[in-house]
């Protein structure tokens, strides 16, 4: 007697292959649908935005007339906002990173640090914000100046740059470690001497997408009282400014549709800053593609 | 029963018997009732060694037995795996290197040390050579040539590598890297050379060339080598110890274990009945 | 020669400078990682502190159980949170309704389905879809979802829930994607080979072995989704509209939490006045709810993790 008759199984095994079929379509469509709004968003962008985009787009100020506002001062402040939270953030998250793989005994204080970076990282950027408004711009009285954006978006990118120099630090092979070690050399001397240069690829790839990530934030720089219409350059980090994504926003939420032309060719000045910003990193990551 | 009878005769009069041979020739290294715990796993169990200056001594064993982590305790490089515990002492020429005040980058400047996998650093074979020198304070150009050279030489790769200084160290040869970790090590001239199986992950080859090194070596350093290979300790070393368990079950010349061993488990494990 | 380079060693200055700086650096690095303890207290602290003074002003009772924010009112404000909290999740559900199978089909086809080569492509745009700033999404709702949108169903005003919620479920596509594929790709290769090994088709295998095998990752990732989607600010401040309702209406404009806090911020709520601190209440509800999906969340995973 046989518990499986082959013919039925051969029967059914059609229909089973017909659903399978059926559903790897399903899951490719569902798949390309994210890719078409994508496509849809750039496509969009670039063809509201292109017929604004021009030198005098680039080197004017803001202005209450659509065809002569331009992105000077916003691209300015956008590079000032980077040029405060770029060595910040870098500083203080390689510093976390190196203290946390390097020297933190493994026990509860570490695995509570380690949670809250965790959790950090899933904090709404708004709430960093209503941080960088009470600390920053009010208790520590920095205002709505450059250093008290840099400083509230540093906190913000800190968790991204933490775990991305983590995990560079933790691919180190140990036994380079036990080779400095063997020398008789510190461990100050083997982390600055030989774990930092093996991980600074790692370390630069995932600092520059966090700071991508910095520049496109809006959100916690209007809670801050980032203004918008400025008319001047910055000229210390003490000073007022507006960066890219609050001018966009400015541009988009006005009621006249030339100003949307407007926004559009702003996004893409900054889509273009992004794509600039990853394609370093890409090349980075190509360039030091592990030679161990 | 005999193996109780050997074994008080291993803790007692083998060490005894082994200073009595060294009174012509000054020790190196002396272990004295050393005991090693990973957390609860009790690694290194009671051993006794006198490690003999210019010599090659030999730490053969199955895998497990400890004899890397005895090599390893040696420049206390063991204590970078977290719950180690160690007691008893070893003395290195004469001071205790478990002592306080006795620094670890001391140490390990004294006694250099290979590993069991070629580990040249992700930089030029110059800076490879030169990083010894430049941590403890080396700064000079010229005196740094000099080291690279020498050292380069002294583990018989000059020639192979003396165009290509600059070159990433990864891009030669795994022997190749192994004799360039060798050279690292030479480059603050240690006193001792600690060998982790180095040409375990070695062709035939580059087996045979480290091989003559460590027998070129041995005029200038005192070395000790762990090896899974009992061809390879008997070629090479002076003296050999066995490992088994964590005690160190015979320790006598090379010739006398390999031909004529006292303990039945160095001859079962020698004539390759275990392991 | 022979004992040159050890005498050099000997003699070389800066040994004690080296045992200082070993036992200073530890310190110093010490006092960097509490930066990001000290964040999270900040934080709580900031949010707990002014809330307190809000509540001094509006009594908390009115807080959590006023169904009116009527906060600008020149009569009398009204500060029940229920507006906005209805606002937030209109928008995440429609968001999780448009995230998750779109998400879980692309993980499933990348874990299962797709070549490496395939891989290689949509794994890149999946990312740089993750890279789109908000402020983009926000002007691609308000300036191409919501017009389609009133094309096919004129009862859709300019500002709404349907439009923003969309746009933030394509913005977490990515998240719940790669997140659930990592959940996937980690269920080992030998489970699968065996049921496959047995004639399982591949769906078989994703829907009986895979997916039930990753589940509590799948979850997480999702939960995760969520808490991205009700933190949520300038897609909702653009095109959501700042109308607190407390109904059901997806099609007008409604007001989340975040895209309160926006507009306060915008505007000149002077400091110290009760609109002023009320931001700092709404950003307090805001954190408790997105601090307890990632809680959730890591705990999902956690035990996902144990699982292999």
């Amino acid at each position: 007697m046989r518990y499986i008759e082959q013919e039925t199984v051969v029967r059914r095994m059609n229909g089973r292959m017909i659903i399978n079929r059926l559903f790897q379509g399903l899951f490719l469509f569902a798949t390309l649908l994210a890719l078409l709004a994508l496509v849809i968003l750039l496509y969009r962008i670039v063809t509201q935005g292109a017929g604004h985009l021009s030198l005098d787009f680039l080197s004017n100020f803001a202005s209450r007339f659509p065809e002569k506002a331009g992105i000077k001062a916003a691209l300015v402040g956008s590079i000032w906002l980077m040029a405060v939270v770029a060595p910040t953030s870098i500083i203080l998250g390689v510093g976390s990173a190196i203290y946390l793989e390097e020297y933190a005994k493994k026990g509860r204080i570490t695995t509570f640090i380690q949670m809250n970076i965790s959790n950090l990282a899933g904090v709404p950027s708004v709430v960093f914000g209503l941080l960088g408004l009470t600390i920053f711009v009010r208790a520590l009285a920095l205002g709505n100046s450059i250093l008290a954006a840099g400083f509230t978006m540093s906190l913000l990118i800190l968790p991204v740059i933490i775990v991305a120099a983590q995990e560079a630090i933790r691919s180190v092979p140990g036994e380079l470690r036990d080779a400095s070690y063997g020398m008789g050399a510190t461990k100050w001397q083997t982390i600055v001497r030989i774990i930092l240069p093996a991980a600074i690829p790692g370390i630069l790839t995932g600092s520059i997408l966090a700071l991508s990530r910095a520049i496109g934030e809006t959100a916690p720089l209007i809670v801050i009282g980032v203004p918008v219409i400025i008319q001047f350059l910055p000229a210390g980090v003490m000073d007022t400014f507006t960066a890219l994504p609050m001018q966009i926003y400015d541009w988009s939420s006005r009621p006249q549709a030339e100003f949307q032309t407007v926004a559009a060719a702003g996004i893409i000045v900054l889509m273009a800053v992004l794509l600039f910003m990853n394609s370093i990193a890409v090349i980075i990551r190509n360039k030091f593609d592990k030679s161990y | 029963m005999n193996t109780a009878t050997i074994k008080t005769n291993i803790n007692t009069a083998q060490p005894a018997a082994e200073t009595a041979q060294q009174v012509e020739k000054d020790s190196v290294y002396s272990t004295r009732q050393l005991n090693l715990w990973y957390g609860n796993n009790h690694a290194l169990k009671n051993v006794d060694l006198e490690i003999g200056e210019n010599e090659v001594t030999a730490i053969i064993g199955p895998s497990g037995c400890g004899k890397s982590t005895y090599l390893k305790t040696l420049n206390r490089m063991v204590e970078l795996v977290p719950s180690v515990k160690t007691s008893g002492e070893i003395q290195y020429r004469g001071r205790n290197i478990f002592d306080s005040d006795y620094s670890v980058e001391e140490l390990r400047t004294r006694v250099g040390m290979v590993f069991q996998k070629p580990n040249p650093f992700p930089k030029s074979i110059y800076d490879n050579i030169a990083y010894g020198p430049r941590i403890h304070g080396i700064k000079n150009r010229k005196i740094l040539d000099e080291i690279v050279e020498k050292s380069l030489r002294g583990a018989a790769i000059w020639d192979e590598v003396k165009d290509r200084l600059n070159e990433n160290a990864y891009g030669i040869s795994g022997g190749q890297q192994q004799r360039i970790c060798i050279a690292r090590a030479l480059a603050i001239e240690p006193d001792v050379i600690l060998m982790d199986e180095p040409t375990s992950a070695l062709d035939p080859i580059s087996t045979l060339k480290v091989e003559e090194l460590v027998q070129e070596l041995k005029e200038q350093y005192s070395i000790i080598i762990v090896t899974h290979n009992m061809q390879q300790a008997a070629r090479i070393s002076d003296k050999t110890a066995f490992f088994l368990n964590g005690e160190v079950i015979e320790y006598d010349s090379t010739d006398a274990i390999f031909s004529n061993p006292a303990d039945k488990r160095t001859e079962d494990y020698i004539s390759g009945r275990f392991g | 020669m022979r004992t040159s380079v050890q005498d050099m060693i000997a003699q070389s200055k800066g040994k004690k400078n080296k045992k200082f700086i070993e036992k200073l650096i530890p310190v110093i690095l010490f006092l960097i990682a509490s930066v990001s303890v000290l964040t999270t207290i900040g934080i709580v602290m900031t949010l707990i502190i002014e809330t307190i003074t809000f509540f001094t002003r509006v009594p908390i009772t009115d807080f959590l159980l006023g169904t009116t924010w009527l906060p600008f009112s020149n009569k009398e404000a009204q500060f029940g949170i229920w507006p906005l909290i209805v606002g937030t999740l209109k928008v995440t559900a429609i968001a999780i309704l448009v995230a998750v199978p779109i998400g879980l089909s692309a993980a499933i086809y990348l874990s299962e389905y797709a070549t490496d080569n395939v891989r290689r492509v949509i794994k890149p745009v999946l990312e740089v879809l993750a890279g789109v700033p908000t402020i983009v999404y926000g002007f691609f709702a308000l300036t191409f979802v919501t017009p389609v949108l009133q094309s096919l169903f004129p009862e859709i005003k300019i500002f709404n829930a349907i439009s923003p919620g969309i746009v933030v479920g394509i913005m977490i596509i990515p998240m719940i994607a790669s997140l659930s594929e990592d959940a996937m790709s980690s269920v080992p290769k030998s489970i699968r080979d065996g049921a496959l090994a047995m004639g399982s088709t591949k769906f078989e295998v994703a829907m009986k072995i895979t997916v039930p095998a990753a589940l509590s990752g799948i979850i997480a990732s999702v939960v995760l989704g969520i808490s991205r989607a009700i933190g949520e600010t300038m897609i909702v401040s653009l095109a959501a509209g700042s109308t607190p309702k407390f109904d059901g209406d997806f099609a007008g404009s409604i007001q989340t939490m975040t895209a309160y806090i926006v507009q306060v911020s915008k505007g000149d709520a002077g400091y110290g006045t009760t609109i002023y601190y009320s931001i700092y209440a709404v950003g307090f509800t805001l954190f408790l709810f997105t601090m307890a999906m990632n809680i959730l969340a890591g705990y999902m995973s956690k035990r996902f993790r144990e699982e292999y």
